[in-house]
């Protein structure tokens, strides 16, 4: 059997982890730690801002690339991208993803901003902005961060398409499973509300909230392991519809989303080393036979026939700064695609456009990292994700389009080569 | 409780970027409201340690399991920033009787020994459990392990074999741990019968504990003690080349990791012993991709479920025992999906920590109940004890499947 090292944990490693498990290799992924999926909103942007709000990211794809031949998406392609997603929401038919079609969703942040994404769980879906609606934020007192009033205010004066028209009040519930403290984390509702009877009690205490015609808006914490059955016995029982709101760290959403996708993993037969740090590989023409990892003992040596880069970005540790401003890519010492010559690397305001954040490898057309010259580094190793050069994700809303795409992408390219 | 070491794990809460995964995987986090969480006890509170700034107490309920530290994406020591943490805790409030007891298990162990029949009695005698409880602190319900009489020490000195240079690759050295000498000699007989199908010649030197109930009980010094005579007692095997073979998986990585990285010693005997430790699972494995693992498997046709301790996980080499177990025919083992089963060592056998250990271990627990298996399979003898009590039903090392598919028991 073909083995094959997947490095990282994150959204591309798993997705490019089940789909070589599934193509009958035996995959290992090792990882430093869990992956960025347990903080992102459970939700897939695929391309959200091109500079502008995107309405449909297949109509806007080809222009984006056009103008920036050096993103991953310009790699990897429009109908990889679809084939890819397409693959990943039936790997995941617990999240019950929707989408419209070729169009954004536009679906309230936790502080009521308009956010455009590809696909959102069933659960989410509910709060669509585009047509505009009533909504009730019902807060939950005993959960930290999390603002009804804030997320209503924000929604009420949101820049909505035109013709939307949003009506947003708020109100508050107290049933809490830890009842008496206020800084509840959103895990622990969860939880408790895979247990029918605090989900009674919780039901009971929606009832009567909303007026006929408005829709409930909660923070997504219906549910953990049981998040489909409590949406669906919830929205029954209070006999209102209702939508769940992403919220910040820790993310109930995410969590499910890295649950499954991992459950997905080892029901494919791979298997995961959490907790190990990847620091080398060793080869000889061109191609890599062990990547070096470093256990509680010593540094072991993991045989592969093909090897995945998911290390991520900055955030993660796949690409680090040194004081001379010196990129490195920390695991294989990979050569770094930096800002150009001559543009400022950061600039003052958080949110903006940071070029130094699009750091990462350069890849060619089946995702294998390239040095200057455009020729593979070696022939058997594929990167994806954060890891690769281009993107600025957290502006374009196009993470989990990468991951995934790239996932997918790098993972047919080393089945193909059989 | 300063060491060099103290400070590079301290270091590592610089990197905390407070997103709260450790948070979210903690499994006393889940089970209490009491403990406020990793970040919260670790990297957070850490920053206002030293000196003469009190700990806060709600640290006591950390059960030392380490689940924070694998999962943390930026390598934030959290649970040895803990451990250590705790550490200095006990020493401010003095470590009591039991904590001094339970911590030592080669005391305890020699104490019921040569009474076992007696001892065994006692342990499960409804009353003298209150006693203890009333008295000691320890909850009437845990789970006690049983004296098994003759100690395996004594039951193999015809192989206190010296180093043997001249072969080091056929002999390795059997590190059995403190439960196996006095509670489950059992399961070491049969970790030696399956080295030995394997053409192996297993040499049992004389060993001590490994000090680890004792560092998670706060008292390093005793721990350091412990820990150095061990290794001093295993380095000349290392040294000679031969690899040491561990069926404590927790004892295991006390000896390649924690003895270093929590307690801070850094001498040459533990080094050389840490380089050759292995987990048996792990050794087995290791053969067969050396392709030197007998497969002479006769099919054993059972259902098991199979918890990887959290101990275990730390070792970072995956689930070898999964490995093992799905070369044997007919043996349809499947992994619980739980990270703790609660007992942590000596955690769930306190009075004020039973109910959090079995909240901690209800969803394993579960599991392994609704499997319907005739009984289940995990690393670490403190975890089996706890699961088999909480199950009714036996938990054994996974070295004993291996045992039966091979025809030895
Ligand atoms: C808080 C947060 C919110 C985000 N929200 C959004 C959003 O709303 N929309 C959006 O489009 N994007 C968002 N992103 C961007 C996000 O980065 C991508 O969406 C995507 O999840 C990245 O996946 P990945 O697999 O490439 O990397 P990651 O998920 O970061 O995974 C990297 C993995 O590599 C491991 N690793 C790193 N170095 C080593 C090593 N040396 N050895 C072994 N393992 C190693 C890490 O432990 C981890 O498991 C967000 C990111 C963060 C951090
Ligand atoms: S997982 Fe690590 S970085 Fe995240 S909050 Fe915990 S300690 Fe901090
Ligand atoms: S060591 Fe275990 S119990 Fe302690 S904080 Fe970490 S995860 Fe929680
Ligand atoms: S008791 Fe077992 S499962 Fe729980 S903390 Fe320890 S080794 Fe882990």
């Amino acid at each position: 059997m073909r083995r094959a090292v997947v490095i990282g944990a994150g959204l591309a490693g798993l997705v490019a982890g089940v789909r070589l498990a599934e193509g009958g290799m035996r995959v290992t992924m090792v990882a430093k730690g869990v992956g960025s999926l347990t903080l992102s909103p459970g939700v897939i942007d695929v391309l959200g801002y091109a500079p502008g709000r995107v309405d449909s990211p297949r109509e806007a794809l080809g222009a984006f690339v056009a103008e920036r031949p050096d993103h991953p998406y310009a790699r990897i392609g429009a109908d990889a991208l679809e084939e890819a997603l397409a693959w990943f929401t039936d790997r995941v038919p617990q999240m019950r993803y929707r989408g419209d079609g070729p169009r954004n969703l536009l679906l309230p942040t936790a502080v009521g901003v308009p956010r455009p994404t590809a696909l959102a769980p069933a659960s989410m879906a509910g709060a669509d902005l585009r047509g505009g609606g009533r909504f009730v934020v019902v807060g939950l007192s005993g959960l930290k961060d999390f603002f009804p009033r804030l997320l209503a205010d924000n929604l009420a004066r949101a820049d909505l398409p035109s013709g939307a028209m949003v009506g947003a009040r708020h109100a508050e519930i107290t049933a809490s499973p830890r009842p008496g403290r206020a800084d509840v984390a959103g895990q622990v509702y969860a939880r408790a509300l895979d247990d029918p009877a605090f989900r009674g009690e919780f039901a009971a205490a929606l009832r009567g909230l909303a007026e006929p015609g408005e829709t409930i808006l909660l923070p997504a914490v219906l549910g953990m392991a049981r998040a489909g059955e409590v949406f669906d016995e919830l929205q029954e029982r209070v006999g209102a519809p209702i939508a769940e709101v992403p919220t910040v760290p820790p993310s109930v959403a995410g969590m499910r989303l890295n649950t499954e996708l991992t459950g997905a993993f080892a029901r494919a037969g791979g298997r995961v080393v959490l907790g190990v740090e990847a620091v080398g590989a060793t080869g000889s023409d061109g191609r890599i036979s062990e990547v070096l990892v470093r256990d509680a003992a010593r540094t072991r040596a993991l045989p592969a026939d093909a090897v995945v880069l998911a290390t991520g970005g900055f955030s993660a540790g796949g690409i680090a700064l040194d004081s001379y401003g010196g990129l490195h890519e920390v695991v294989l010492d990979l050569p770094v695609a930096g800002p150009p010559a001559g543009v400022a690397p950061l600039s003052e305001r958080h949110l903006d456009h940071q070029p130094l954040m699009a750091s990462g490898v350069a890849v060619d057309g089946m995702l294998r990292p390239v040095g200057p010259g455009g020729e593979p580094v070696w022939d058997n190793l594929h990167a994806a994700g954060t890891i690769v050069a281009g993107a600025e994700p957290w502006r374009e809303k196009s993470g989990e389009g990468i991951a995934i795409a790239g996932g997918f992408r790098a993972a047919g390219a080393i089945l193909e080569e059989t | 409780m300063t060491h060099p070491l103290h400070e590079l794990m301290r270091d590592s809460l610089d990197h905390c970027v407070k997103c709260t995964i450790c948070e979210t995987y903690c499994p006393v986090a889940a089970a209490t409201p009491l403990f406020p969480g990793p970040k919260y006890v670790g990297p957070q509170a850490e920053r206002y340690r030293g000196g003469d700034a009190n700990a806060d107490a709600s640290l006591d309920y950390c059960s030392s399991c380490g689940i924070c530290t694998q999962v943390c994406p930026q390598g934030v020591k959290i649970a040895e920033i803990n451990s250590q943490a705790k550490a200095e805790l006990a020493q401010r409030r003095g470590v009591s009787l039991r904590d001094r007891l339970i911590a030592r298990p080669t005391l305890a162990g020699w104490m019921g020994a040569p009474v076992w029949p007696v001892a065994n009695w006692t342990t499960s005698f409804g009353p003298f459990r209150l006693l203890l409880e009333k008295v000691l602190r320890i909850h009437r319900k845990a789970p006690m392990p049983r004296w098994a009489g003759r100690t395996f020490q004594s039951r193999t000195r015809s192989r206190r074999k010296a180093p043997d240079p001249a072969a080091p690759q056929r002999k390795v050295v059997f590190f059995h741990g403190c439960a196996a000498n006095f509670y489950e000699p059992g399961t070491a007989s049969m970790a030696v019968q399956v080295l030995e199908h394997n053409g192996l010649e297993v040499i049992i030197p004389k060993q001590g504990c490994c000090g680890l109930p004792l560092q998670s009980n706060g008292q390093y010094d005793a721990a350091r003690a412990y820990v150095r005579r061990l290794a001093a007692q295993l380095a000349p095997y290392a040294r000679a080349g031969h690899d040491i073979v561990a069926t404590s998986t927790s004892c295991g990585l006390m000896l390649k990791r924690e003895a270093h990285e929590i307690l801070g010693v850094d001498d040459d005997d533990l080094r050389v012993v840490s380089e050759r430790m292995f987990d048996i699972c792990e050794y087995l494995v290791m053969l067969d991709e050396r392709g030197e693992l007998k497969r002479d498997m006769q099919p054993v046709d059972m259902e098991v479920p199979y918890h990887a301790p959290c101990q275990q996980r730390g070792h970072g080499v995956g689930t070898p025992a999964m490995e093992l177990m799905a070369m044997v025919p007919g043996l349809r083992a499947s992994q619980v999906d739980a990270v703790c089963c609660g007992v942590a060592g000596t955690y769930g056998l306190k009075a004020e920590k039973y109910d959090i250990a079995m909240e901690v271990g209800r969803s394993l627990f579960d599991q392994v109940r609704a499997s319907g298996a005739a009984l289940s399979v995990c690393d670490s003898e403190t975890c089996r004890w706890q699961i088999a009590a909480a199950t009714d039903r036996p938990s054994v090392h996974p070295v004993e499947m291996l045992h039966r598919a091979y025809g030895l028991g």
